[in-house]
């Protein structure tokens, strides 16, 4: 325990002021009212689905949850069942044997919910495209929020992503 | 040469790598598998090619590996009537890979026990072949996901738990189904293939210098180990031999992506057991390698690094600098890290006796990698088949003969410390280079390579195909994920299903490596 606790101490603090919300990266207009989102601010469920990815992305979802970006410690955290999120994260490009799964994934996750799309193959189906095998980008099988792009995209980006899905300050201009 | 054999006539491929090609009749096929399987040789990839177009019907490539070298056969199969002996008998590894070639091609392995489909869930319809020539790749042709005929354990008591494609955390998709009796698994049984997205028909369409962007993405945390083995193979069909500053930088890439690959996968060791002390501090060290990646490489996972003829990185003094700094950092960490986790009781508690892989299953079912290793399979191709410059550096491997979750624990530790290690010898050889690699542009025609890498899971194999105009005509990336999903299968029996994870956590196995 001594050990433990005299490493914990000699790491110090790691995390880093997180990014902005960024406007750009958002698809569709505002879905949810701003009340709505004042609510979620500060508490907000995540459910992970690898919907066809490399697996890359999920690496960099993986490091929002390390101590430098430290995803929990903004109120956000990753859950194990749709219906308990608020937020799906979907890396793609969505094939077509998960095309259903995630389908059901979404229909499972209650309203109001958001969808940020991860990565290049999420958000345009990148370099797999579209084919027999896969549908393309997320957004051609359940509506998307926001996308982030990168292969992989950075964990600040995919954060800023996630902050821009659940940003209150901006209503969408009509 | 690895194998004789009166009516196998082998050439050797390329001087890069001990491989070895030959023809043969579909009726030698179990003979000489049987030779290889005799004198302790396994089988590496099985895949099959569509050459009607050229009146030579379909062809079967198997790829097997002895202590000598690596073979490849090819063996014609008729166009009406594409059946070839069922080699799982010999190798069960066989077994999903014939499966899937079947479902990708049509190809049928006589005799088989298992005709089950494995990567074709309903996308596409029985009796059509998207790795045929005249499949259409763009048709949507998606239904309703078909049923998969999973065994059924029946008796009192025993109860089913379906599980995935979705799971619990963030990773891949897959179904596992569990037999169990109330806590103890009885039987798992794996289903995969939800993240087949058509790789193999995409390098179809690609030159050979996109074809290395797409096979550094067959699975994106092994990215550098596809890039080059997709090099290899290329370099192999053009001939060409990169230069030596690109050949150690590799070298030093894929270093790092085991490094990074392994400090992740101990950190989430330590979390499945509830220490997140380990996760937050091993993740530390990895951010740390990633970021020292994206400022010296300019991508923190490495992508596009390798090119087939060269490689697209340098490094400076400076450089070098910070690598032997990062080195000498992570030596003492990971030393202070493996010392907790050595001595933390409940730790231990969970990974000993717990995921199971006796040597002699091991060796039977033809486990690989760096599980093969836990359980005493003494296989590492940075060893026996050393290729440059792998032949100047004297890889020590890390072996233990448990086969638990803390043997794959500690297999880990030591080729983590024995890459790093190596990362300061690569860096003493690795001379500064700024010009623009001379890259492969074009490749002969009806040419045909093999690339071999040890990635951090094992090893890592393409095989390239080139048509008359020298074009990609196949392209097959086998990731040893292939041979290890099913000894997962053994690991878990008996276990407990809260301890599945950290079983499963202890392989680290593909899904998509291995769905293309």
């Amino acid at each position: 325990m001594y050990q433990i606790l005299k490493q914990i101490f000699k790491t110090g603090i790691k995390t880093e002021t997180p990014p902005q919300a960024d406007e750009s990266m958002r698809v569709d207009t505002q879905r949810l009212q701003q009340a709505i989102l004042d609510t979620f601010d500060g508490a907000m469920a995540i459910r992970m689905v690898d919907a066809g990815s490399c697996n890359g992305c999920e690496l960099e979802i993986h490091a929002v949850n390390n101590a430098y970006y430290n995803i929990e410690g903004l109120g956000i955290k990753f859950v194990a069942s749709p219906r308990h999120a608020d937020l799906l994260l979907v890396t793609g490009p969505v094939s077509r044997h998960m095309e259903v799964a995630l389908k059901r994934t979404y229909d499972a996750t209650p309203e109001p919910k958001l969808v940020v799309a991860v990565g290049d193959c999420g958000c345009d189906g990148g370099i797999f495209g579209e084919s027999y095998a896969s549908c393309g980008k997320v957004s051609n099988v359940i509506p998307v929020d926001v996308a982030v792009s990168g292969c992989p995209p950075t964990p600040t980006a995919i954060l800023q992503g996630i902050l821009t899905a659940i940003s209150a300050g901006h209503v969408a201009k009509k | 040469m690895p194998i004789k054999h009166p009516r196998l006539k082998l050439t050797r491929l390329t001087d890069a790598l001990q491989v070895w090609a030959g023809e043969i009749a579909s009726d030698d096929l179990y003979e000489i598998c049987q030779q290889v399987r005799d004198s302790g040789g396994r089988l590496v990839a099985l895949w099959g090619s569509d050459a009607r177009q050229e009146n030579m019907g379909f062809k079967l490539h198997v790829v097997l590996i002895n202590e000598i070298g690596v073979v490849c056969l090819n063996v014609q199969l008729s166009a009406e009537q594409p059946v070839y002996p069922d080699v799982s008998r010999i190798f069960p590894a066989a077994n999903r890979m014939q499966r899937a070639a079947y479902d990708l091609l049509g190809i049928y392995a006589q005799e088989g026990q298992d005709h089950r489909k494995w990567l074709r869930h309903g996308a596409w319809s029985s009796g059509s072949f998207p790795l045929r020539k005249d499949f259409d790749a763009a048709a949507s042709l998606a239904q309703e996901p078909e049923d998969y005929p999973f065994l059924q354990v029946k008796g009192q008591g025993v109860h089913e738990i379906p599980v995935g494609p979705v799971h619990a955390g963030i990773i891949e998709p897959g179904h596992f189904r569990f037999s169990v009796i109330g806590e103890r698994v009885l039987r798992l049984e794996e289903h995969l293939g939800y993240v087949h997205k058509g790789i193999e028909k995409r390098f179809e369409s690609m030159t050979v210098q996109q074809g290395a962007k797409l096979a550094g993405r067959v699975s994106g945390d092994s990215t550098v180990a596809y890039a080059w083995a997709y090099a290899m193979a290329a370099e192999s069909i053009a001939k060409v031999t990169p230069p030596e500053h690109a050949l150690w930088m590799r070298a030093l890439l894929l270093e790092r992506e085991r490094v990074a690959n392994h400090l992740g996968d101990l950190g989430y060791l330590g979390n499945d057991v509830a220490l997140s002390f380990g996760f937050a501090q091993f993740w530390i060290l990895k951010e740390q390698m990633l970021r020292n990646n994206a400022s010296l490489f300019g991508h923190r996972y490495l992508m596009d690094k390798i090119v087939p003829g060269g490689v697209t990185a340098s490094l400076d003094v400076e450089g070098k600098h910070i690598i032997n700094q990062e080195c000498d950092m992570l030596e003492k960490q990971v030393r202070i890290l493996r010392g907790i986790y050595e001595e933390h009781a409940g730790m231990q508690d969970r990974f000993i006796t717990t995921g199971i892989v006796e040597p002699k299953l091991a060796a039977q079912l033809g486990l690989c990698g760096l599980a093969g290793r836990a359980s005493a399979q003494a296989w590492d191709s940075r060893v026996q088949f050393a290729c440059a410059p792998y032949d100047k550096l004297d890889v020590q491997m890390a072996t233990y003969r448990n086969g638990d979750v803390a043997a794959r624990a500690i297999v880990r530790f030591g080729e983590l410390f024995e890459s790093l290690r190596l990362q300061r010898d690569i860096l003493v050889n690795l001379i500064h280079e700024d010009e623009a690699p001379s890259l492969i542009e074009k490749l002969p025609p009806n040419g045909f390579g093999i690339g071999m890498v040890e990635g951090w899971r094992g090893e890592v194999m393409v095989g390239i195909h080139t048509d008359a105009e020298g074009n990609l005509t196949r392209v097959h990336p086998h990731d040893p994920s292939w041979q290890n999903w099913p000894l997962l299968e053994h690991a878990v029996v008996d276990d407990i299903v809260p301890d599945f994870p950290l079983i499963n956590k202890s392989f680290n196995l593909s899904y998509s490596g291995q769905d293309l």
